[in-house]
């Protein structure tokens, strides 16, 4: 009994340590640690509503763009403190989260899933055109964000970005954590297994899948937030269907419906790409195609699955 | 075997000592200087990024070392196209993680701009081989240009057209900064010389389609259109598109920045090229001394079918510059000494006579109008006119505040 | 008066070819998703499958432009039964999220494996003579590539409409697409249909690819970059019918054209916005087949 006990705690506490760890140990890498910890945080918030409400989303960056470019504005046009920003940037993604899920949480299936495409097509299409406030392909450049709390100034070096960061994201687990455990979360589950029966059963299903999707939206659009702070800078590729497609590619690689998942698959695929994609792109491309196609085959649940596996191999070593 | 005598002791001890002090300045001055260098390997611009790269090795070959007992260390990363988050990413890697001491490359406008913060800050000097938006040295006062600005394509080229005659222009430009460099020095240029601009439209950077834009053009009924594009398959798709809609049979005679005319793509157009005029800094036709030298070194370097372009040419002049900043600091690298070194710099690059301005960190060329013909089974863009020494048309006339 | 007249024919013609090439490369989709429900993202890489093996035999082995697309045709529906028995046929039952993934996945691939065998960049394709130059009534002139386009995109609607309509091995394909268990029990195997159909419809969009080289540029990018568009001619259409995405791909190719020509600035916000706007009126697309269950 106390071994397990112990790797429950020892599970809910690694990343922190490591992140902790990673701050000392690794000077030069804190940028990275700091946008690794800002994908993390995005896979959580699509985990919630592909894990847990089993929807299939293509535009999940929709939210994560509005995020950051209104917390880029926001740091642009004024000497707003960044926690502000991270507030704006959540409601800018909650509010595009309540009224697009308003409209495309009516349907299912490839229906859903071409108007989760259209919304971020479109928005993608605005922030292209509305070079004027958005800088368009150029990006959104000139922002000066000011010290957090009047104290902590964002340097060159990351080290700020990377505490802020860290927690950040922390907060939000935190949060999520509390949500998922609580008899919300579980119908959330209901939901996803059987639908029907959920209705039958009385469930007010459009109302639970729709606040899922806003708290969904505004956790990405903090999420988005955190990456303008962070970067000085807002990218259109922050609102494109690629980054949607990336982030999902992330959180299956890492495993779905565990939010552990979301910790692992964007640090196993940031890090990869870090060591691998500068040297050839290409080659980059063609093996994280293949990894996706073999892991999607192989039908275990990313990297959480294949540990849930061993896990469960222990345990039934355990008690015969 | 003769004792070891305090006297021979002596002798041997200082033969050994004499022959350390000569072996240690061979080991103490082999210095290594790092610079990074950006360019597009990745993506639909892959081909401009490896002429750019192409240039740069072959400057490096021919020189050697930059001076005695300093070897130059060239880390290489990719800008994939026009991504200003990777660029700031790749440079800020630069700066902690490799600890480079220069910086060249950087192809696009928009990542120039998202990596100028990060040179004041870490005070760095980024020499650019090619990107062009006119402000770019504005930015941070450790950059300097090499290559060109978009202004200085885009005036002369309206200039010369309203003195030729042409009174209707319509212009076509990618919706970038670069882009509207080209749009508005053509526009000031032609209405200067007395000429209309009759209609302006941007199209999108990204995968565009030239059919309704061109028809638009068709409909206004200019008598000239100037185009900027980014050069690359899109630069074809221009040139094919105005030909199949008969802009040119309609009386409208294209013209651009020689981004629409680069060397590499020049068969892929076919005859659909034949007679667009434009406005460049570089032919790799031009019949000078350097060029022809630099011609003939690079193709016994890669073979005869391969054709330098205005990439190959803007990395092998930062690379020039690259070697001239470090020969000229055998002590270390200092920035402030760098930028120094680099203001009023001259050189006889390979499209002629260059400076640097010692005001603006600006690069001072001539500009010459070409003409793009059939050759023999090729194509080439012949220059006819020079434009000497010019300054970038669009600071002289926004003196900085 | 007149002028207006021949512009808006020009644009209007410009926007149909474009539809016909967008017609060409989606029906296949459609009827395969309305088939087996596959959420297929990956169906592009055929088309750019097609288009490069044509623009290679036209470059490098001298061959005709017609011959050189339909062997493209012939290779790309080859790989694409490879493709279906080794990797698509285990997901039919899956989720939609499996489904997708597998799918973007092969789009990678197939984006790299072109970039290393052809390079980055956009592959040149020489119209042959016959099909360059304009045709010119009056005021009036527009491209004769163009105008073969429109001519085999309507010509092969309507083979397909027949096909679809007048043979048994359409009547096979309808009845499993409105309901497959039934057509399953009066004996239709529906894993070879689907097979064979996915076969055919990976052909067409070599067609269309190949064909359509000139307006939609064949580079490692192609896959990604336009997966959008038959995605949409897909669902606006309704899946598993001709009809829906013959008429759905000339609305597309019609609307987005007029729009780019009127308001440049507008560039694709009016496509992407209609498609939210009828998909969210009829989720089933305009013309679907309500009774397509999984």
């Amino acid at each position: 009994m106390p071994r397990i006990r112990w790797a429950r705690v020892g599970l809910a506490t690694a990343p922190w340590l490591f992140i902790a760890a990673a701050y000392v140990l690794l000077p030069d890498y804190l940028p990275l640690g700091a946008q690794i910890m800002i994908m993390i945080l995005f896979a959580l918030s699509l985990d919630l509503i592909v894990g847990y409400a089993g929807l299939v989303s293509l535009g999940h960056a929709a939210f994560f763009g509005v995020g950051a470019y209104a917390a880029g504005l926001l740091a642009r046009h004024t000497a707003a403190d960044p926690l502000i920003g991270l507030a704006v940037g959540a409601l800018a993604g909650a509010v595009l989260g309540l009224a697009s899920g308003a409209l495309v949480l009516r349907t299912r299936g490839l229906t859903f899933l071409m108007l989760t495409l259209s919304v971020v097509f479109v928005l993608h299409e605005i922030a292209n055109r509305a070079v004027f406030l958005t800088g368009g392909d150029d990006g959104l450049q000139g922002m000066t964000v000011p010290p957090i709390l009047g104290l902590w100034r964002f340097d060159m070096f990351g080290r700020t970005a990377y505490v802020y960061t860290a927690l950040v994201l922390l907060a939000c687990w935190l949060a999520l954590v509390h949500l998922v455990d609580s008899p919300f979360g579980r119908s959330l589950v209901g939901i996803r297994e059987n639908e029907i029966r959920m209705r039958s059963l009385g469930a007010p299903v459009f109302r639970r899948v729709l606040a899922a999707y806003t708290v969904s939206a505004a956790l990405a659009g903090i999420a988005g937030a955190l990456s303008a702070q962070t970067t000085q800078f807002v990218a259109l590729k922050s609102i494109s269907f690629s980054l949607s497609a990336e982030i999902l590619i992330m959180l299956i690689l890492g495993g779905v419906g565990r939010l552990y998942g979301a910790f692992l698959g964007p640090a196993v695929y940031m890090v990869a790409q870090d060591a691998f994609a500068k040297g050839d792109p290409v080659f980059w491309s063609f093996w994280i195609g293949v990894v996706l196609i073999v892991v999607v085959l192989a039908g275990r649940n990313g990297v959480i699955g294949v540990i849930e596996d061993i896990a469960r191999r222990l345990r039934k070593a355990d008690h015969p | 075997m003769p004792k070891l005598t305090p006297n021979r002791r002596h002798v041997i001890t200082a033969t050994a000592a004499g022959v350390a002090s000569l072996a240690m300045p061979a080991i103490a001055q082999t210095r290594t200087v790092k610079v990074g260098l950006l360019l597009t390997y990745s993506g639909p611009f892959a081909a401009t990024g490896d002429l750019g790269d192409k240039g740069a090795r072959l400057y490096e070959k021919l020189h050697g070392a930059p001076a005695p007992g300093i070897k130059l260390e060239v880390v290489r990363r990719d800008e994939g196209g026009a991504n200003p988050d990777t660029a700031k990413r790749l440079v800020q890697e630069l700066i902690i993680r490799d600890k480079v001491s220069l910086l060249a490359g950087i192809q696009w406008t928009p990542n120039a701009a998202a990596v100028a913060p990060l040179c004041t800050e870490a005070k760095m000097p980024l020499i650019i081989s090619n990107a062009g938006g006119a402000s770019i040295t504005r930015m941070s006062p450790y950059i300097a240009r090499v290559s060109f600005t978009v202004w200085q394509f885009g005036y002369p080229m309206g200039v010369w057209a309203a003195k030729q005659g042409y009174k209707r222009g319509y212009t076509m430009v990618a919706d970038y900064v670069p882009g509207h460099d080209g749009e508005q020095g053509f526009i000031k240029g032609f209405k200067e010389g007395g000429g209309e601009v009759i209609g302006s439209v941007r199209t999108p950077l990204q995968n565009p389609d030239f059919v309704p834009f061109l028809l638009r053009v068709k409909d206004a009924k200019p008598d000239c259109l100037f185009v900027f594009s980014p050069g690359g398959p899109q630069a074809t798709a221009v040139v094919k598109t105005f030909a199949s809609l008969q802009l040119k049979e309609a009386g409208i005679q294209l013209m651009g920045s020689g981004d629409l005319v680069g060397e590499e793509e020049l068969p892929n157009m076919g005859d659909a090229v034949i007679g667009t005029l434009s406005a460049h800094h570089y032919s790799a036709a031009a019949k000078r001394p350097e060029n022809e030298q630099f011609i003939a070194e690079w193709k016994k370097e890669y073979g005869p079918g391969s054709v330098p372009n205005s990439f190959s040419v803007g990395a092998w002049d930062a690379m020039a510059a690259v070697y001239h900043v470090v020969k000229n600091q055998p002590g270390g690298i200092d920035p402030e000494k760098t930028i120094a070194l680099l203001k009023g710099w001259t050189h006889a690059s390979p499209r002629g006579p260059i400076m640097i301005d010692p005001v603006e960190r600006d690069i001072v060329q001539n500009i010459y109008i070409r003409r793009t013909e059939k050759v023999g089974s090729g194509y080439v863009s012949t220059e006819f006119e020079t434009v000497p020494m010019l300054k970038d048309p669009w600071k002289a006339s926004n003196p900085p505040t | 008066m007149s002028e207006i007249l021949v512009q808006a024919l020009s644009v209007f013609l410009h926007g149909l070819a474009y539809g016909m090439v967008l017609f060409l490369i989606s029906v296949g989709l459609s009827i395969t998703m309305g088939l087996m429900g596959f959420v297929n993202l990956a169906h592009g890489a055929f088309a750019m499958l097609g288009g490069y093996v044509a623009v290679t035999l036209m470059l490098r082995a001298g061959v005709g432009y017609p011959a050189a697309v339909l062997l493209a045709a012939a290779a790309t529906a080859l790989v694409s039964v490879v493709l279906e028995r080794t990797l698509y046929s285990r997901l039919y039952d899956a989720p939609e999220l499996p489904q997708v993934l597998m799918t973007i996945g092969l789009v990678f691939v197939a984006s790299a494996a072109a970039r290393y065998v052809w390079g980055p960049l956009a592959q040149p394709l020489q119209l042959p003579s016959y099909l360059a130059g304009a045709l010119q009534l009056g005021a009036f002139s527009f491209p004769i590539y163009r105008l073969v386009l429109i001519a085999i995109g309507l010509a092969g609607a309507f083979a397909l409409w027949l096909g679809l309509e007048r043979t048994l091995f359409g009547a096979r394909i309808r009845a499993a697409v409105d309901n497959r268990r039934m057509a399953e029990s009066v004996g239709i195997d529906s894993h070879r249909l689907f097979t064979v159909t996915f076969a055919i419809g990976s052909a067409l969009a070599a067609v269309g690819g190949g064909l359509g080289a000139d307006l939609l540029a064949i580079s490692p990018a192609y896959a990604e970059e336009y997966l959008v568009y038959f995605m949409i001619v897909v669902s606006v259409g309704g899946l598993g019918t001709i009809r829906g995405p013959f008429f759905a791909a000339i609305l597309l190719g019609v609307i987005d054209t007029t729009a780019k020509y009127l308001v440049p600035q507008s560039g694709a916000i009016v496509i992407f916005l209609a498609t939210f706007v009828v998909l969210f009126w009829r989720p089933q697309g305009l013309l679907g087949r309500a009774g397509a269950v999984k």
